[in-house]
């Protein structure tokens, strides 16, 4: 009895951020409740140049979803001793006690986003002993520390953006429930672009494997095109880009399963990603159009309107921008005008 | 050992304030009382959110009384909780400068109940629920202010992929679709509200088992809909039950955006079915509509969904009051009236009974008013609508096989 108390005392002096042993803090990442400092997880070794600690492994996205320029450092951390099983198509199986980092950074100017860096936000996904748990971290303005933002926060951000356009956003942190509107899956939260596929590029599923943070891989890997890469079919890339950029909603157990728009990558049915589809719940959504797609005439697509769009009611994604991507409308549009029509 | 107890619970007590978490005080005896309301210290959004989401299964979050100006949107995602407002017309949760997209409220757990306050000028939708067994809407108001316009929210009170959903003494104005619309849900009780100048006053679609009764709609486009469409995850709607409601002067023109399947609802009719079986019309005052008091009709355009049925089957109308209307038919029913002479009988039928590709079908129809009540079977036969081959009928269908009503709806809610 006295002795579960002390362990129960401990582990919320630990939250408190006081001594601990280096590294990643399996008491931390598992505990109920969230901490109140990034720095208590021990996922970086130096909280103000946000090195991250041994096995927090660095990835990335062979295309990753648009977060209103922002660039991002992920990582993920799979516990000693364990390891992510290998799936084909769906995210890998981690376990309990895996940790998804994506950190947001902006710079004065994003086509040299390296310089004058700052942090914005830190997004933690922990798998729990009860499924995975969505926790944003908000960075201070000394950059030395970030702090749990259950209700988010807004941050206005100038910038110039990689095309050199100069840019007022108005960069919105989600807060916990909003995390999971993305990261749904069921009644699960999910991680979204740890598949095979999304990250099969530069070797990098060898060198994770290599690393022991997944397990063995098949001969054969599943990919797909970088989004920008134009020497690829424009079906293929434009597919892609949706895929990450909205599969993660669009789909049969997503927060936009009700409007039957499936964008998934993956899915064949032509009237599921929208071609020829009308409009369900979408209100002025529509913006006076019929079809989701109407091959041949993105003008008349109700998919490019959205993404088009910053208005809220209207723009699509729902979360995560207030300025269009430039990049990922031009590739929609062309593949949509590109479309014979029926 | 109480003792040991309490003098243990000092330290970790504490230990916790030292972390900067607030301390409950313990339950005293007697009767549970309310919590206080959410603080409006600061940010009132920002603490309402934060209430929201460090609630527990069981919880109440009392909302103060007052106009409050929210700017993003508000999520419940925690299973048993009660949000209470002070009442519908005290506690208002204004998002006239929403600048987070998306609707008011939404809610993606089980075993909800929201009370007694009001949402306002969402940019979206109004209160939303997704995936939210057993959830209860009670005396609530979700309203676009001034005149209606088409960038007003789709809904009002929106229900979508659930069971057990509970919409009660509710109001609803303004909405650019539906007020009260429930989607791809089953076992449903829509009662006793009032829904006013939106496009469809209420509406049901691709669900199952629905008892919609005791309300008012009044001033909508359209007053209750009852609709299936293809190319959902959910579908084969059916098995509604709209009865003891007030359906009055729906003559409010059409603001919904094109593209929407409501854009096409004429103004002034009072329910419309539309491609779905099984639904039971009996009870109901309707009274100056102007284009039609019921509609029947099948879904009018092309689909690719190989298990969707786009006629309305199994439909009995049946013991209601019809007082003036049809004098004026608007939209798509009015070229159609101009055929035969302007104006058209309370229950208008397209007397649609195939589609491409499909074998005509006897649909099961029952007008079971008595022979004075007027109805009219246009005869399109199919879509596309040919106006050369409409032909025209007030005889009334004979149904082979006349369904038996659906029973009543129970709710766990409500047990």
């Amino acid at each position: 009895m006295r002795r579960a108390l002390v362990l129960v005392l401990g582990g919320l002096m630990s939250a408190c951020g006081q001594a601990k042993a280096p590294g990643p803090d399996m008491g931390v990442i598992l505990a109920e409740a969230p901490a109140a400092k990034l720095s208590a997880y021990g996922l970086f070794d130096d909280m103000a140049t946000a090195a991250p600690a041994a096995r927090v492994e660095p990835y990335d996205l062979v295309n990753p979803l648009f977060s209103d320029h922002a660039a991002k450092d992920r990582f993920v951390f799979v516990p000693a001793g364990e390891v992510a099983d290998y799936h084909d198509t769906e995210v890998f199986g981690f376990p309990v006690g895996t940790v998804l980092v994506k950190t947001f950074r902006f710079a004065p100017d994003m086509r040299v986003p390296e310089e004058e860096a700052y942090r914005v936000e830190t997004r933690l996904l922990i798998h729990k002993a009860d499924g995975w748990a969505a926790y944003p971290y908000v960075w201070n303005a000394e950059q030395t520390e970030a702090e749990y933002a259950p209700v988010g926060a807004r941050r206005s951000i100038e910038t110039i953006s990689p095309a050199g356009e100069a840019l007022s956003i108005a960069y919105a942190v989600p807060n916990q429930n909003q995390c999971k509107t993305c990261h749904q899956s069921g009644r699960d939260i999910q991680p979204i672009g740890l598949k095979a596929r999304h990250m099969n590029h530069h070797g990098q599923l060898d060198a994770l494997s290599a690393k022991g943070v997944i397990g063995p891989l098949p001969v054969r890997l599943p990919s797909e095109p970088a989004a920008f890469d134009v020497s690829l079919p424009v079906e293929a890339r434009a597919r892609a880009w949706l895929d990450i950029n909205c599969a993660h909603c669009h789909k049969a157990d997503g927060s936009a399963s009700n409007s039957g728009l499936m964008l998934s990558a993956l899915e064949t049915d032509p009237v599921k990603v929208g071609i020829g589809k009308r409009p369900v719940a979408a209100g002025r959504g529509a913006g006076h159009l019929l079809q989701i797609v109407v091959p041949g005439d993105p003008e008349s697509s109700i998919l490019a309107f959205r993404l088009a769009s910053v208005e809220p009611g209207v723009a699509m994604p729902e979360l995560g921008r207030s300025v269009p991507d430039p990049d990922g409308l031009s590739l929609v549009r062309e593949w949509i005008a590109e479309m014979e029509a029926r | 050992m109480k003792l040991t107890r309490i003098a243990l619970a000092a330290p970790l007590l504490l230990a916790i304030a030292a972390c900067g978490q607030s301390v409950e005080q313990p339950a005293g005896p007697g009767i549970p009382k309310l919590p206080p309301p959410v603080s409006t210290e600061g940010d009132f959004g920002s603490n309402l959110q934060a209430a929201l989401i460090a609630a527990k299964n069981g919880d109440t979050i009392v909302l103060p009384e007052g106009t409050f100006a929210l700017t993003d949107p508000l999520s419940l995602d925690v299973g048993g909780v009660t949000v209470r407002g002070a009442g519908q017309d005290k506690t208002i949760l204004d998002f006239t400068n929403q600048a987070g997209a998306g609707e008011g409220l939404l809610v993606t757990s089980d075993d909800v109940t929201l009370m007694d306050f009001a949402v306002r000028n969402t940019k979206g939708d109004g209160i939303k629920s997704k995936g939210a067994d057993r959830i209860t809407y009670r005396y609530l108001t979700v309203e676009w202010t001034g005149e209606p316009k088409e960038t007003n929210g789709a809904y009002g009170v929106y229900p979508v992929e659930s069971r057990d959903v509970l919409v009660e003494n509710v109001t609803v104005r303004g909405a650019s679709d539906a007020g009260i619309y429930v989607g791809q849900s089953s076992n449903i009780v829509v009662r006793n509200s009032i829904v006013e100048f939106n496009v469809a006053g209420i509406e049901i679609e691709n669900s199952t088992g629905a008892d919609v009764y005791g309300n008012i709609a009044r001033n909508n486009t359209g007053g209750i809909l009852v609709f299936d469409l293809p190319d959902l995850p959910i579908g084969a709607g059916n098995s509604t039950r709209i009865f003891n409601n007030q359906i009055l002067a729906n003559n409010t023109r059409n603001f919904a955006p094109e593209g929407n399947i409501v854009a096409s609802v004429p103004s002034g009719t009072g329910v419309i079915i539309m491609a779905n079986r099984n639904v039971h019309i009996f009870g109901n005052t309707f009274d100056n509509n102007r284009s039609a008091q019921v509609l029947i009709s099948a879904y009018s355009l092309p689909f690719t969904d190989a298990s969707y049925n786009p006629l309305p089957r199994e439909i009995v109308v049946r013991g209601n009051t019809y007082g003036a209307g049809g004098n004026d038919p608007q939209g798509m029913l009015a070229p159609l009236a101009q055929a035969i002479g302007g104006a058209l009988p309370p229950i208008v039928w397209d007397g649609v009974t195939s589609w491409p590709g499909a074998e005509p079908q006897d649909v099961n129809l029952v007008i079971g008013e008595a022979p004075e009540v007027g109805f009219l079977n246009f005869g399109v036969g199919a879509y596309p609508l040919d106006a050369a081959a409409l032909r025209p009928s007030p005889e009334r269908p004979v149904a082979l096989a006349p369904p038996a009503e659906p029973a009543a709806i129970v709710l766990p809610q409500l047990r």
